[in-house]
């Protein structure tokens, strides 16, 4: 089921003017607050009315202001997750849970209900009350609640946010799995790097109420043009799999020909694992270098230079492992005197390599 | 209740049936009208604020006199009942229309507080997981209001047992029919040797106005805990 869209509102100082077609898989929204990415959630879910345009999920018209149609929310059938769970503090969470179960057009069979609880972990938590919930528990619950109305489509916005680092950590694997395995369409908004990396098949990059481009996760993370903050927030995705944990505190990972050393990973040997490397924590040098602390050095060649207007670069390197980026100054780059196709080495600390970076998938 | 002649007696149990029906006829209006005023964003909305609070700052007697004009058998509205077997005029049934109307802006004024206790996007998350508006009101808004609601409809309770004013002027002061509490206390303090009676109807006001303070006090003090989910 495809959602395409194309809305125009207007706000005070602001307007959204964007033009979609989301695919299939979890598609991030991506962009700096202010970028519109929430207004563009909130008129899919038909919390917020668009001055013009339509938005169409599969054959179903949700929105079209040509020809008067503006479904009301209850009737879009889509699942929404909010930052702040907003459960319901008079019901138990079961009561939550079944909330919208109740109206639910396509009521999910008992043994998906009992799946979706099973994998969100939260059976033990039936007879509580919200408010005797920690952060992490309540958002569980909040996704939940949305997965058992039945929709068509998951609408979350920035359902990490409101989390801190370890309960964050805690929550990502659950969207994994609802993409990897419910195969629910599922758009995501967030403006954090490190989500967009671990959960997006595609990533819409978003900037003052436009749309910049869309394209895969690593596509749209490594293009200075797309990401938010420019060459400052380029960084590459790496396809890995765990190859062996060792009892120092350190996974290894199989990245191609080469191997990536970091930070000790949970999930066991054989396990795909997505890695995003900051541009910025690679450092480039043109021989193997000697008597570094740093474990990660990989061989390639140069692919592309790019440079932007400030005193930053992304050099591009064909690795074993794909496509690697690294941001230097453009005085290293004369000092080097680097040029595509010339044989160099990436250096990367293992520990600029942060545990929300490694993501399944 | 034998230290309660007849007449006072029934001052006391005429007042209850008229305060209990003012109560439940204005709640759901009550209900209506302050989520209009918590929650709505419509043309005209100062109005009915201004419009709803006029009883409790005009003077009783004019509104009992405007009851009058509008519900009295010749008037507008007042002929229009008569006719479908309703009778306001110098009734008790008219009595409760004048303690409804007395009672009203109390307790809207209880009932819009509580409402606006309740965080409007909980109604938002609702209708994401496919409630209707009035579904999303009466299953998440409603419940998380009750206190203030009961609250609300104490002191209306309270306030249409003790109204003396308007309905007076509009239904009179006739025993059995129209005489409530204060009209007896009234109509006891008018004639020689009466004051002991009046005295034990004073009682029995003060008794009651003191409770319903209380649970109101008690309600409106569940709504914050309520609300917050404890």
């Amino acid at each position: 089921m495809t959602l395409s869209l194309e809305i125009n509102k207007q706000f005070k100082g602001f307007s959204l003017d964007a033009k979609l077609e989301v695919p299939a898989g979890l598609t991030v929204l991506f962009g700096p607050s202010g970028s519109g990415k929430t207004t563009l959630l909130n008129a899919v879910a038909g919390l917020v009315q668009p001055e013009r345009g339509h938005i169409r999920l599969g054959d179903q018209l949700l929105f079209d202001s040509d020809r008067r149609v503006n479904l009301p929310v209850h009737k879009r059938g889509l699942g929404f997750v909010f930052q702040d769970a907003r459960l319901f503090p008079h019901l138990s969470v079961e009561k939550n849970l079944n909330y919208g179960r109740y109206f639910a057009v396509n009521k999910p069979q008992a043994a998906d209900v009992n799946q979706i609880i099973e994998m969100l972990g939260i059976s033990h938590l039936m007879a509580r009350r919200p408010a005797k919930l920690s952060g992490g528990e309540r958002q569980r619950v909040a996704l939940g609640r949305a997965l058992l109305s039945g929709p068509k489509m998951l609408l979350a916005d920035e359902p990490l946010a409101a989390l801190d680092g370890a309960r964050k950590a805690e929550l990502l694997p659950y969207f994994e799995r609802l993409r990897d395995e419910l195969k629910l369409p599922i758009l995501y908004v967030t403006h954090s790097v490190s989500e967009a990396a671990r959960l997006a098949t595609t990533v819409v990059s978003m900037e003052a109420g436009r749309v910049l481009g869309q394209g895969s996760a690593a596509e749209v993370l490594s293009d200075p043009t797309l990401v938010p903050g420019g060459v400052r927030g380029v960084g590459t995705l790496l396809q890995t799999r765990v190859a062996r944990h060792s009892d120092d505190g350190l996974s290894e990972l199989e990245a191609g020909a080469d191997t990536l050393v970091v930070p000790q990973v949970a999930q066991p040997v054989g396990t795909p694992l997505r890695v995003r490397i900051a541009a910025q924590d690679v450092i480039v040098a043109t021989e193997r270098p000697q008597g570094l602390s740093a474990l990660n050095i990989l061989s390639g060649q140069v692919l592309r230079l790019r440079t932007g207007e400030g005193p930053g670069a992304i050099v591009t390197l064909q690795t074993s492992a794909g496509e690697l980026h690294a941001r230097i100054t453009r005085r290293s780059l004369a000092a080097l005197k680097l040029r595509e196709g010339q044989s160099c080495f990436a250096i990367v600390k293992t520990v600029s390599i942060a545990r929300e970076d490694l993501g399944q998938g | 209740m034998s230290w309660l002649g007849p007449q006072e007696w029934q001052a006391v149990a005429l007042s209850l049936k008229v305060a209990f029906w003012a109560t439940l006829v204005s709640l759901p209006f009550a209900i209506l009208v302050a989520y209009a005023l918590a929650r709505g964003r419509f043309y005209g909305r100062q109005l009915l604020n201004v419009l709803v609070h006029l009883p409790l700052v005009m003077p009783p007697v004019v509104t009992g006199y405007l009851l009058l004009i509008l519900f009295g058998s010749q008037g507008a509205l007042g002929g229009v009942l008569e006719a479908i077997g309703l009778p306001l005029a110098f009734r008790w049934t008219g009595a409760v229309l004048a303690a409804a109307i007395m009672a009203f802006p109390l307790m809207v004024r209880a009932i819009r507080l509580s409402l606006e206790a309740v965080d409007p996007r909980l109604e938002e998350a609702a209708s994401t997981l496919g409630a209707s508006r009035i579904w999303a009101f009466s299953t998440v808004t409603l419940p998380l209001a009750v206190p203030g609601i009961l609250a609300g409809s104490v002191l209306g309770f309270a306030k249409a047992m003790g109204e003396f004013g308007a309905t007076i002027t509009f239904v009179s002061n006739i025993p059995g029919e129209t005489q409530t509490l204060p009209s007896a206390v009234y109509a006891f303090l008018q004639v020689p040797g009466g004051e002991s009676s009046a005295v034990k109807l004073v009682i029995i006001a003060v008794a009651i106005a003191v409770g319903a303070l209380l649970a109101s006090e008690y309600l409106a003090q569940r709504v914050a805990r309520k609300a917050s989910g404890e």
